[in-house]
């Protein structure tokens, strides 16, 4: 199921138990609805433990994208996988909390290195609790 | 306005040069702006004498009264020299433009020598003086403006440049040391300042140290706290450190929460806090 051929969709590639997908475009709301779906379905059949969402290349994130970002990365934790946000520009940030919305719930990191860092941090320690319990 | 060709003026300068020199001086230090603590009568004597010698040069073929014309080039430089020598060396504006009004007196006198049985070439005469000195006096006063407003101009943007220094405490740390009062103007660039020096460095942790910022109100409090959560969103962590007792107070009385922002009480403890977080740890002493 590899949607790179098709438009309007945004690919989603797999690294270990992660996913990965870098959103190059300007994003339509239709596309980030589809998004969502791509995504669910992704997560539940890989059952991937993070996924990493890069946004390094958006210029502008109103606030439905905002919400959208929200939305996903509270589906992908009921799915148990926790979602990381990486490379919002210093502008985006600037305007998504001049509207108020600061992304409650959702991790944020500096590049996908981090990201990538957090999720293995946050699987590590969930381990160790499991270990101790 | 006399006819300008017709004007006595320059043949006066040039025949009388000494004794108006030896008499403005003078009247200089009679009205007081001579001011030998600020400024050598050698430098002085110089200034005026070079003066005279470019008002006459200017005067020669006529005199026009547009002093911005190509003809009143060498004495604007010359005025502008002056001036800013004075602006450096502590005179007032009035003390400056003085130094070319108290110029009147001793040119009315030539003229009321050379032209005492001819009332209405001496009026004439005199009032041309007049129209001319007074505009050159005036000329000195926008320049020392200019020079003032340049200062100004330097100091702010120097105190702009200085006021939000981003530090490089350790990897994946960086402070920012407040000091100054922060208004809305300066609060935006320092929140812009910020979120690039997190890009720029990519920092993990933040520590805005506010030791130096006498007072925080609620509007100060809120951009702190938009700069926390905008650098949060980027992935960065903000510790907030040297709030002083007296500011603790004020925020819990004006009910300003700080939630996901970690408060403490000096520079020391929050980098303590912030090495905790990214994981070094020291052994020995």
């Amino acid at each position: 199921m590899t949607h790179f051929l098709e438009p309007n969709r945004i690919p989603i590639f797999q690294i270990g138990d992660c996913l990965l997908l870098t959103i190059q475009v300007d994003l339509e709301d239709r596309m980030i609805m589809t998004l969502k779906d791509d995504l669910a379905e992704r997560i539940a059949k890989t059952h991937a433990k993070g996924v990493l969402i890069d946004i390094s290349a958006l210029d502008v994130v109103d606030s439905f994208i905002g919400r959208m970002l929200a939305n996903i990365s509270a589906i992908a934790r009921i799915l148990d996988a926790s979602t990381v946000i990486v490379g919002m520009r210093p502008a985006v940030a600037i305007t998504l909390v001049e509207l108020g919305m600061s992304l409650q719930g959702v991790r944020t990191a500096l590049d996908v290195d981090r990201g990538m860092e957090l999720i293995r941090r946050g699987a590590a320690e969930e381990a160790a609790r499991l270990h101790e319990a | 306005m006399p006819d300008s060709s017709g004007s006595k003026l320059p043949a006066l300068l040039s025949r009388y040069q000494d004794r108006i020199l030896t008499d403005w001086i003078a009247a200089q230090s009679d009205v007081g702006v001579l001011r030998a603590d600020l400024m050598r009568e050698a430098e002085i004597r110089r200034q005026s004498r070079s003066f005279l010698t470019h008002l006459t040069a200017a005067t020669k073929n006529g005199v026009n009264f547009d002093i911005e014309s190509d003809q009143w080039q060498d004495v604007r430089d010359m005025l502008t020299e002056v001036t800013n020598y004075r602006v450096d060396h502590g005179f007032t504006p009035t003390e400056t433009a003085t130094f070319i009004l108290a110029l009147k007196q001793p040119i009315f006198e030539c003229l009321r020598d050379q032209y005492k049985d001819d009332p209405q070439i001496l009026v004439e005469e005199a009032w041309s003086a007049t129209v001319l000195l007074d505009k050159l006096g005036l000329y000195t006063n926008d320049i020392y403006l200019r020079g003032r407003e340049d200062i100004i101009q330097r100091q702010q943007q120097e105190m702009l440049e200085l006021s939000t220094p981003v530090v490089q405490l350790w990897d994946r740390i960086v402070a920012l040391p407040l000091i100054g009062t922060l208004d809305s103007s300066r609060a935006q660039i320092v929140m812009e300042n910020l979120l690039e020096a997190v890009v720029e460095s990519k920092a993990e942790i933040v520590i805005i140290d506010i030791t130096g910022v006498p007072t925080v109100d609620t509007l100060v409090a809120q951009h702190l706290l938009k700069t926390a959560a905008a650098a949060k969103l980027m992935g960065a962590e903000c510790i907030i450190s040297g709030i002083r007792p007296q500011i603790a107070q004020t925020i819990v009385h004006l009910g300003v929460e700080l939630p996901q922002v970690a408060t403490k009480a000096d520079l020391q403890s929050a980098f303590a806090h912030a090495l905790k977080r990214t994981g070094v740890t020291f052994t020995g002493q």
